[in-house]
């Protein structure tokens, strides 16, 4: 365990509230689902569960997998889906 | 860990930073969507690339999950884009819980530092897989939406996580002499269980109207878990995107709260709407129905008109007749705007989802700050299923649970149209004076079936 990595957390965190201020109302939706879906980043871990493990640890992680990439791709499709509705009143 | 795959990392996580910062504009969004894709895709084919695992069961996650994944955002529907949300969310949580557990099966002796991190993730995962269920089972109305609320409720689930932490707080120091035997592993079951049903406990006693609070405080959950998933399997760039994602997450509720005028402790302990009793002078008053037919006679000699909706739209599938009336109205010359309450629906900009699936132009979508100011000059507010963000008790009477809830004033407009079911109160249970006062009318019945004869009447004359 790295303790450099609290640090990075902490970095992050501030990061995160210092780059999403004054979201207009219309983008609240998207910005949850979009930003639901890159919590899906912890597909990194896993994958490593479900391939380096032993069979508990390889059942454990095989359902992570499923659930993390229905929450990726999942994520970033709706709100693709989403965005794309947004129009101006020009070309809608 | 290679050196290339550090790179790939650190250039997922810039993607991820790069791609969030853009979905915060509207000029910017899709790119930005495309952008934080492109970074997952990056990490997770440096994750594959790395050697060393067995890829069958790797393989077999990625396209069930995918094909769920896909076929789920195809198919829903934009009304009940809440519950996606919420089921989503509960899968990133499962996820980074399930990640958790693994790493306490795969590692036989941890350094206290990571059974720290595996317990946290174990507990805020869980919280937020079974939390975002409930949610889920709320939005989609499997369950009862109202707040579900016992004696003794509170006690109960500050004892649960107190007893969760104590249970972690003993893995945690068992971890470094033995690993999963015995007591231990019981302990950390009973970590398992007690996170899951603390998630269902937490969101239970959380009525449907605070729904869009629930829902963004899920989202940041997720994150967080995910980050401490990152400290389990010490990865930097599971700890940058999780950390973002719960840092967003948290200023989305802290707007949903600011909304509300309300702090998030009383949302998530408040029981909001259940104790209230029906007391007030409000419900003392005549009522004004008006039909469709003369609701017309009224709009068609209107330059101004505001719409307002609410959830009772979505419940209606209105939105595609609102456009419609809409455009009929400007087509007779009246200025039209849809006046969009921050809180308004189940989820955050539920409303602004519903309308521009509906193509209403992104002009006319206004804020409540922007109609009250001029409210006087409007000649009629047409409230669409919303019931709250226009109760004029939150300005009018300090005994209200809404007083102080910045709302859209459209008891101040010339006239005011409140389209609805019944005269059964709303979600918050709150009465609402609005329906009694003098330059309000009431149309009563299906708001879609009400504005559908409505734009007929426009289209005949």
């Amino acid at each position: 365990m790295n303790p450099l990595l609290l640090f990075v957390f902490v970095l992050a965190i501030f990061l995160g509230l210092e780059l999403i201020t004054k979201v207009p109302s219309q983008l609240h939706t998207p910005l949850m689902s979009g930003s639901n879906a890159i919590s899906g980043i912890t597909i990194v871990g896993a994958i490593i569960a479900a391939g380096e493990g032993g069979m508990i640890a390889t059942i454990l992680g095989t359902v992570a997998v499923t659930a993390a990439t229905i929450n990726v791709i999942g994520g970033y499709l709706v709100t693709e889906r989403m965005l794309g509705m947004f129009k101006t009143g020009k070309d809608a | 860990m290679a050196a290339w795959q550090t790179f790939a990392y650190i250039a997922a996580s810039i993607l991820f930073i790069t791609g969030l910062k853009m979905l915060g504009r509207a000029e910017t969004a899709k790119r930005g969507n495309r952008i934080s894709a492109v970074g997952m895709l990056i990490a997770v084919v440096a994750t594959l690339a790395a050697g060393g695992l067995d890829y069958t069961w790797i393989v077999l996650g990625l396209i069930i999950g995918g094909a769920i994944g896909a076929l789920a955002a195809r198919r829903v529907q934009m009304t009940g884009m809440p519950e996606m949300v919420a089921l989503l969310n509960g899968s990133g949580g499962l996820a980074s819980m399930l990640v958790g557990w693994a790493e306490y099966v795969r590692v036989p002796d941890v350094v206290p530092f990571s059974a720290v991190a595996i317990m946290l993730t174990v507990l805020i995962g869980g919280i937020a897989a079974s939390g975002s269920v409930v949610a889920f089972a709320k939005l989609s109305e499997r369950i009862d939406g109202k707040p579900f609320l016992f004696r003794g409720q509170k006690v109960l689930n500050a004892s649960l996580l107190g007893l969760a932490l104590l249970a972690a707080a003993f893995v945690v120091a068992d971890a470094t002499v033995a690993g999963g035997v015995g007591g231990v592993t019981l302990a950390f079951g009973l970590v398992l269980l007690l996170a899951l049903a603390l998630g269902v406990l937490a969101v239970i006693p959380i009525g449907g109207a605070d729904m869009p609070i629930v829902v963004s405080l899920l989202n940041s959950y997720s994150g967080v878990a995910a980050a401490a998933a990152g400290f389990v399997i010490d990865n930097n760039v599971l700890v940058v995107a999780g950390s973002l994602v719960g840092a967003s997450g948290l200023i989305l509720t802290t707007i949903m709260c600011r909304a509300m005028n309300r702090s998030l402790a009383n949302v998530l302990f408040g029981g909001f709407g259940a104790t209230i009793t029906a007391g007030g002078s409000a419900s003392q008053g005549v009522v004004k129905p008006l039909s469709p037919d003369d609701a017309y006679f009224i709009l068609e000699a209107a330059n101004s008109v505001v719409f307002v909706p609410g959830y009772g739209m979505a419940v209606a599938q209105a939105q595609h007749v609102v456009k419609e009336l809409a455009d009929q109205l400007v087509k007779n010359g009246a200025d039209v705007r849809h006046a969009i309450h921050p809180v308004a629906g189940r989820m955050p900009g539920h409303m602004n989802v519903l309308l521009a699936e509906a193509n209403v132009p992104y002009e006319q979508l206004v804020e409540p700050g922007d109609v009250n100011p001029a409210m006087e000059t409007v000649d009629v507010a047409i409230v669409i299923g919303a019931n709250d963000v226009v109760n004029p008790a939150a300005k009018e009477d300090p005994s209200s649970p809404l007083w102080g809830m910045p709302i859209i004033e459209v008891d101040r407009a010339r006239t005011c149209f409140v389209l609805k079911r019944s005269m059964n109160p709303g979600f918050a249970g709150v009465d609402n004076a609005l329906f009694f006062k003098d330059n309000t009318r009431m149309i009563f019945g299906d708001a879609k079936a009400t504005i559908t004869s409505m734009v007929g009447a426009f289209k005949e004359s």
